[in-house]
């Protein structure tokens, strides 16, 4: 660790990041709050409408607020399903990497391939890819005798974004893994070795603790990323059949770019990034924390 | 010690389980829509450049690549000029309100775009930016400018600080020694985090939608309307797709030891 030194001058620095960012995100959320407590005729004409919108989301009851927490739910279900997933397929994944030698940097390039194409042209290859008529996964599945259309039916529905996500981002997982293995020095390696030590063994002494973090980073990115789904879904089901994979972000943006319903919008969106923030900062202080546990550790030893 | 039994195996189905949807769509782009709706066919049996052909002509397809790339490059520049500063200022100085402000970058990175669409066209709307490159690119500065904050941070503090100190000495003025020592020593943190910009302005859809509407299209929005408008045309779409696969699959090889660093904002 480098000591760095106090200089306030510094800001003179961060200021056109500090402004550039705050035009883009402070700017637009001011507009959000100004919309969440006015109601509107049309015609710009707009009245105070308090804290009405937010009873009104937050009332399961109403019909907004219905939709709300059936968008939510149904969205922490998928993100816990994916993580689930991702997260040991991605630690599997990174654990059968081989050593050295062109095949990893071949291996890093295709891992890498899914997370560098567009999230709507992703939607496009898994809606290809899964119909029956022109897909092969489609068309296989089929013609194995299980019936599969990811239009009609809400189970067929949901595996094929599942699927899809563990497609796009377990790579994410995986490389994070990967670089906190490589991290370790071989040393260790030869210790467990003169140890006799089991492989499960070295996993969960050796090479488990080493990945904490990369994991932490990994789970927080996809959780979030995750949470406000939105390109994919749209592309390949329309949030369809009926409303079964209509995600937060799905909604929200069909209640205020469909519907223009500008107060309404704004409420979920305050909700929606209240939750994002406090997420991410409960994530960013165990993330820190375990980064200062870390380094006193290694200062003891 | 290193690797787990049945490794080879486990990695190559998960390659091919990652390959089979993009060959598909490879696929698919040579293929006549004739071939495609009528039969089942594993390659292509009469392969055809049409599709391709058809994009490179049609203004109306290819102008969406040139729309695209015009907001991916005012972006990476503006987010690299504008975060490098920023950078230095976080790897070498404490000063007031240097954490929360490392956080509030960190969470703008993760907030989510569908809040920030209806706010960005109205701001955009009432300055007069609207359908044009600079909206799009001034949108997406706001996960871009954190990213390459946070890139370059870890590269600059890579860079030993007697560097800085003997250059002072020296007689370079902050100016100078940022162009002429600082910005050549951490030449490859910048590549990388201008390539971990272009890729995310390039694979975001919803804002870009949003924010034009016939001048500064992007080829994805050009994709989601012409296709159903004129029936599905299976092949175009397919090869449209394949196009904008290109940059990243093109520049992966230059990045790959730094793919996970970028994803990560720079926490690996």
């Amino acid at each position: 660790m480098m000591d760095k030194t106090v200089n306030q001058k510094a800001w003179f620095l961060v200021l056109p990041v500090f402004l550039i960012v705050a035009f883009s995100a402070v700017l637009p959320l001011m507009t959000v709050v100004n919309y969440s407590v006015q109601d509107t005729f049309g015609n710009n004409q707009f009245f105070w409408n308090g804290v009405g919108w937010f009873k009104e989301l937050l009332d399961p009851s109403s019909d907004l607020g219905g939709r709300f927490y059936a968008s939510l739910a149904r969205n922490l279900a998928f993100s816990a399903i994916i993580l689930a997933i991702e997260v040991p397929l991605g630690i599997l994944v990174a654990l059968s990497m081989p050593r050295d030698g062109w095949r990893v940097a071949a291996c890093l390039v295709i891992l890498a391939l899914p997370l560098l194409i567009p999230w709507n042209v992703v939607g496009t290859i898994w809606q290809i890819f899964g119909r029956p008529d022109i897909g092969l996964l489609g068309y296989t599945l089929n013609h194995m005798g299980i019936d599969y259309n990811y239009v009609s039916n809400e189970f067929d529905a949901w595996a094929t974004v599942i699927v899809m996500d563990v497609w796009h981002w377990t790579s994410l997982v995986a490389l994070l893994c990967y670089a906190g293995l490589k991290s370790i020095p071989d040393a260790y390696y030869q210790a467990a070795q003169i140890d006799g030590a089991s492989r499960w063994a070295v996993f969960r002494a050796i090479q488990l603790p080493k990945l904490n973090r990369v994991l932490l980073i990994g789970v927080l990115l996809r959780f979030m990323d995750s949470f406000m789904i939105y390109t994919e879904p749209f592309v390949v089901t329309g949030g369809g059949p009926g409303n079964s994979t209509t995600f937060v972000s799905i909604e929200l943006v069909k209640i205020a770019l469909g519907q223009f319903d500008l107060g309404k919008a704004a409420a979920l969106s305050l909700v929606y990034n209240i939750i994002v923030l406090i997420v991410c900062w409960i994530f960013y202080t165990v993330m820190t924390n375990v980064g200062v546990d870390h380094t006193k550790r290694e200062g003891a030893v | 010690m290193h690797t787990i039994p049945g490794r080879r195996i486990i990695l190559l189905l998960f390659l091919i389980f990652l390959l089979l949807p993009i060959y598909w769509l490879v696929n698919m782009s040579f293929k006549t829509n004739g071939e495609i709706v009528s039969t089942m066919t594993l390659w292509p049996h009469a392969p055809t450049l049409a599709n391709y052909t058809r994009i490179f002509t049609d203004e109306s397809w290819y102008s969406g690549y040139i729309n695209s790339l015009k907001y991916v490059i005012i972006n990476t520049i503006l987010s690299i000029s504008f975060a490098l500063p920023a950078a230095y200022a976080f790897s070498r100085y404490r000063f007031l309100g240097d954490k929360h402000l490392f956080f509030w970058l960190l969470s703008n990175r993760m907030a989510p775009p569908a809040v920030f669409a209806l706010p960005f066209f109205n701001l955009y709307s009432a300055i007069g930016l609207f359908d044009t490159p600079w909206a799009v690119a001034l949108a997406h500065c706001l996960f871009n400018v954190p990213l390459a904050v946070w890139i370059l941070e870890g590269f600059v503090s890579g860079v030993p600080r007697e560097i800085d100190e003997t250059a002072f000495l020296d007689g370079y003025s902050f100016p100078k020694f940022f162009i002429k020592i600082l910005v050549p020593l951490i030449a490859s943190g910048i590549g990388v985090a201008a390539f971990f910009c272009f890729m995310f302005s390039w694979v975001e859809l919803l804002l870009a939608r949003t924010l034009t509407s016939v001048n500064a299209k992007p080829i994805s929005a050009v994709m989601t309307r012409t296709v159903s408008a004129s029936g599905m045309d299976w092949g175009l779409l397919a090869a449209a797709g394949v196009l904008t696969i290109i940059p990243g699959a093109l520049v992966i090889w230059f990045v790959r030891n730094y793919i996970a660093r970028g994803f990560a904002l720079g926490r690996v």
